[in-house]
């Protein structure tokens, strides 16, 4: 854990978090857009990571449970004049609760079956949500989901002087900020060392003691829960809830994001939130061919940097540092072995 | 301790293992042998939970747990080990152990606790007496084939079985690897007591430590006893020399 | 009476709704049972498949009207597109983890897609019908427009000779054995990596071919291909991922479903053949007519 750099040193978490909630006071409104919707899809993707890199679980049907959550709040909010304060956990709830009753049976299934099955139960809750008209309006979708109340924010210096999407934004980033502490304790947890031992192997975890499937099952509901609570602020942020939201294709999305920051590093599917969310605002005010650029992305990086972004870096930094002929910290270490990829699925294979 | 009735296992029309018999008492070390295609893997499977028998009794220590999921099995004192190596190779060789403890303690549902900070003595007591503790921060799947091999059985003893079943413990290993790890097995089962029950292609390797000797052919058992008796057995010479 | 008139045109609504499936979904069920890969772009391939037809109509409109060339075109395009993705980009991913192949096949979909409509644009196309095929009959009091007829034909005859090639020549006991046991057709001696490119090509051939037959009776736009995979999934799976018989009946079930669920329940068809899929997944995850696969 201790190493001499100043680097080191630095908590790195805390820093980005404070530069993070300063956007409002030294960006423009743009920014705050960008930054809002760079958290959300940070906390989503990180949820998914929960199963796909913690796990090892392919679920083609992430979507679901962040859509659930979003319309959970928004309609609680829009329809029913809710709180915030009970739209939000409620939503949260009702995702994890659809997960566990749609994972129930989902993690009876392995591999291709489960991304499958997993993708005919997002498939079920978009046609709901395109067909119930009364609840969900249906394909006009949900419109007009209102602000929380955070008129006490004025009362308060400096939060006072903020625009309401920045005071939303602020919300946010403390919502986001508390559901990755969460999450990131529960990765480094005696359960999410259990989960990892099922991705790395599921015979032996299970000659070991393990359940396997309930600790599966138990992820999906944890990823379930934290994926409602992006969807819950991303109903509020967009100003409205639709079925696009739950359409298949938006589950690939964040599984790239997912990929692109590297499925093997905690932070890696914020990193790849962020580089997505950048990158398209970029790309789309020159070019109207956002998913040609994306898919060539998608190409490169399963080629090339099949680590992704943070893996492919923590490798570079392994190998500098082997290069200064420094001794390598166990932590370093460990890092280095995730990005080497290759000796790990050769030991599978023999 | 282990007792094996009357166990029987079909594919089809086809038997793999018909009425077997076994009885291993405690502290003992039995072993099985038999030609390849024996059913010796297929033996060990239905007595760990990873094959449902089509018909007898699987008891051990008094309580009967024919058809119990693998992993209860697990907590009921019984580890094993597999036939191909079966680790898990992108934890480091201290954290491999560390979740077997985790697990075998309850502490599976603990979603708050510092993992690595749990049992971290335990592993490093454990991984001592295995002769890993120089390779403690090495990433599993990068050891050599031997060290695996010692890494698994650490795996397995860190859930504090009473009864151990290895399944050809030293398959793949070279000359010098098999001896070590006999060895170490023979020390580690002295010093904790263990029953230990293991299947062999290796002779030398089965009639260095077994104190008896159970040889399966065509799924059945046609002689046990020990050493000296299976080795004098006409129906074992036969089987074993025809084979050659 | 006019009620089961009705039910007969409604009937046949899913009939050809099914064999136009069974066509797409046929090479999709054999590269998974042959490949173990889930192809997203196959839809992708389905469009391209339909836009090829378009232009190729458009060029060779001056010269003659040959609805059948340019579809026959379309196909031997996409065919060889199929080809080099195996032969370039799939053949790389075999041996990963199935997350990497399916990120391969989507980002085909994703740049498939905008290539067609960089090239194509966003308006909707449409191909005129054959003149041959360009009336109706009349069936117990049902119209049924003869191009809808030949589709049904069309799915039949590939079934049939799906069947033959898959039963009697040596490539299809080749496929046969893939789909069983991967790991004894090496050992047999088998060139697996031409296999599977003959596979992924004949695959790319229906997907292309379906597209094509399918612009007389559809507008072409951007969109058609992740909405038709996802239907493709579902036929797939209800008959049983790799199983050629299985995709057949699995278009059937699903065209009838539809057909009548809208009947039933309007809001709820869409409903209806998601949750279809999922509850055979559930019950039965090889299908109705696979094999469980170990």
């Amino acid at each position: 854990m201790k190493t001499n750099d100043l680097a080191g040193r630095i908590p790195w978490t805390l820093v980005v978090f404070l530069a993070a909630l300063a956007v409002p006071w030294l960006g423009s409104r743009y920014d705050v857009f960008l930054a809002t919707q760079i958290a959300i899809s940070g906390l989503f993707a990180v949820s998914l990571n929960l199963l796909l890199g913690t796990t090892g679980l392919v679920s083609f049907g992430h979507v679901a449970y962040f859509g659930i959550g979003a319309y959970v709040c928004g309609i609680l909010m829009k329809t029913y004049a809710m709180p915030f304060s009970i739209a939000l956990p409620a939503a949260a709830l009702g995702a994890a609760f659809a997960s566990l009753v749609f994972g129930f049976f989902c993690v009876r299934l392995t591999r291709i079956y489960f991304a499958m099955l997993s993708l005919a139960f997002s498939q079920i809750i978009w046609a709901i949500a395109y067909k119930w008209n009364d609840v969900t309006g249906g394909d006009q979708g949900l419109p007009d989901v209102p602000y929380p109340d955070l008129d006490w924010m004025n009362s308060i210096p400096l939060l006072g002087d903020l625009r309401i999407a920045g005071q939303f934004y602020v919300v946010s980033l403390v919502v986001v900020g508390l559901s990755l502490a969460a999450m990131r304790r529960i990765i480094n947890s005696p359960f999410g060392r259990i989960l990892t031992t099922i991705r790395e192997n599921a015979e032996r975890a299970s000659a070991i003691g393990v359940d396997v499937r309930r600790y599966e099952l138990a992820a999906f509901v944890v990823a379930g829960g934290f994926a409602g609570i992006a969807g819950a602020l991303f109903g509020i942020f967009s100003r409205g809830v639709f079925s696009d939201y739950v359409f298949w294709p938006k589950s690939a999305e964040v599984m790239i994001m997912t990929i692109l920051g590297g499925i093997d590093h905690f932070w890696g599917p914020v990193v790849g939130a962020a580089t997505l969310v950048l990158l398209n605002q970029e790309i789309t005010s020159y070019t109207e061919y956002w998913s040609f650029v994306l898919g060539t992305i998608l190409l490169v990086l399963l080629f090339a940097f099949p680590g992704g972004i943070v893996g492919g870096l923590s490798a570079g930094f392994a190998w500098l540092r082997r290069k200064r002929g420094r001794a390598i910290s166990p932590d370093a270490r460990r890092l280095e072995a995730t990005g080497a990829e290759t000796t790990s699925v050769e030991v599978k294979r023999a | 301790m282990l007792e094996v009735k009357g166990l029987s296992k079909s594919f089809g029309g086809f038997r793999a293992v018909s009425d077997v018999n076994l009885a291993v008492a405690e502290g003992e070390i039995a072993a099985v042998i038999g030609p390849n295609g024996a059913g010796k893997s297929t033996l060990f499977n239905l007595i760990t939970g990873h094959l449902q028998p089509t018909a007898g009794r699987v008891v051990v220590d008094g309580r009967d747990i024919t058809g119990v999921a693998p992993f209860k099995i697990c907590g009921m004192g019984m580890g094993r080990s597999f036939q191909r190596t079966n680790i898990f190779p992108k934890l480091t060789v201290l954290e491999n152990v560390q979740a077997a403890f985790l697990i075998h303690r309850g502490q599976g549902p603990n979603f708050w606790s510092r993992s690595e900070r749990l049992y971290r003595t335990e592993s490093e007591a454990l991984l001592a007496s295995i002769g890993l503790a120089a390779q403690a921060w090495t990433t599993a799947g990068t050891l050599s084939y031997g060290n695996q091999k010692q890494l698994e059985l650490g795996i397995a003893l860190a859930s504090d079985p009473k009864i151990l079943l290895l399944d050809e413990p030293t398959a793949g290993m070279s000359a010098t690897e098999t001896h070590e790890s006999i060895a170490l097995i023979a020390r580690i089962a002295r010093e904790r007591g263990l029953t230990l029950l293991f299947t062999e292609h290796d002779m030398a390797v089965v009639f260095s430590i077994a104190q008896k000797i159970a040889v399966l052919h065509q799924g059945r058992i046609i002689a046990h006893g020990d050493p000296a008796t299976v080795r004098a057995d006409a129906e074992v010479r036969r089987v074993y020399l025809g084979d050659h | 009476m006019t009620d089961l008139s009705f039910l007969f045109t409604q009937f046949l609504g899913g009939l050809t709704t099914a064999m136009f499936l069974f066509l797409i979904a046929s090479g999709l069920s054999l590269v998974f049972g042959v490949m173990r890969v889930l192809n997203f772009a196959h839809g992708s391939f389905y469009m391209l498949g339909a836009y090829l037809a378009w232009q190729a109509v458009q060029w060779l409109t001056p010269l003659l009207e040959s609805f059948w060339l340019a579809a026959l075109f379309a196909a031997l395009v996409v065919a060889v597109l199929g080809g080099l993705v195996e032969r370039l980009l799939l053949r790389h991913m075999y041996g990963k983890e199935e997350l990497y192949q399916l990120l391969l096949t989507y980002a085909l979909v994703l740049i498939l897609g905008d290539a067609a409509k960089a090239i194509w644009g966003t308006q909707q196309l449409s191909v005129s019908r054959p003149p041959i095929l360009d009336g109706a009959i009349e069936m117990f009091g049902t119209v049924l427009p003869l191009y809808n007829l030949f589709i049904m034909l069309a799915g039949v005859a590939i079934a049939v000779i799906g069947w033959l090639i898959l039963a009697r020549s040596s490539a299809g006991r080749l496929v046969r054995a893939a789909a069983l046991d991967r790991e004894m057709l090496g050992a047999l001696g088998a060139n697996v990596g031409a296999l599977y490119t003959g596979m992924f090509m004949a695959s790319s051939f229906l997907a292309g071919l379906s597209g094509a037959l399918v612009t007389p009776i559809q507008s072409i736009v951007p969109g058609m291909d992740v909405e038709v995979i996802v239907e493709a999934f579902i036929v797939v799976v209800i008959g049983g991922l790799g199983s050629f018989w299985g995709t057949f009946w699995g278009s059937l079930i699903y065209g009838q479903v539809l057909s009548f669920g809208i009947l039933i329940m309007p809001s709820f068809s869409l409903f209806s053949v998601f949750a279809l899929m999922a509850v055979i997944l559930i019950v039965r995850p090889w299908g109705l007519f696979g094999k469980p696969m170990r």
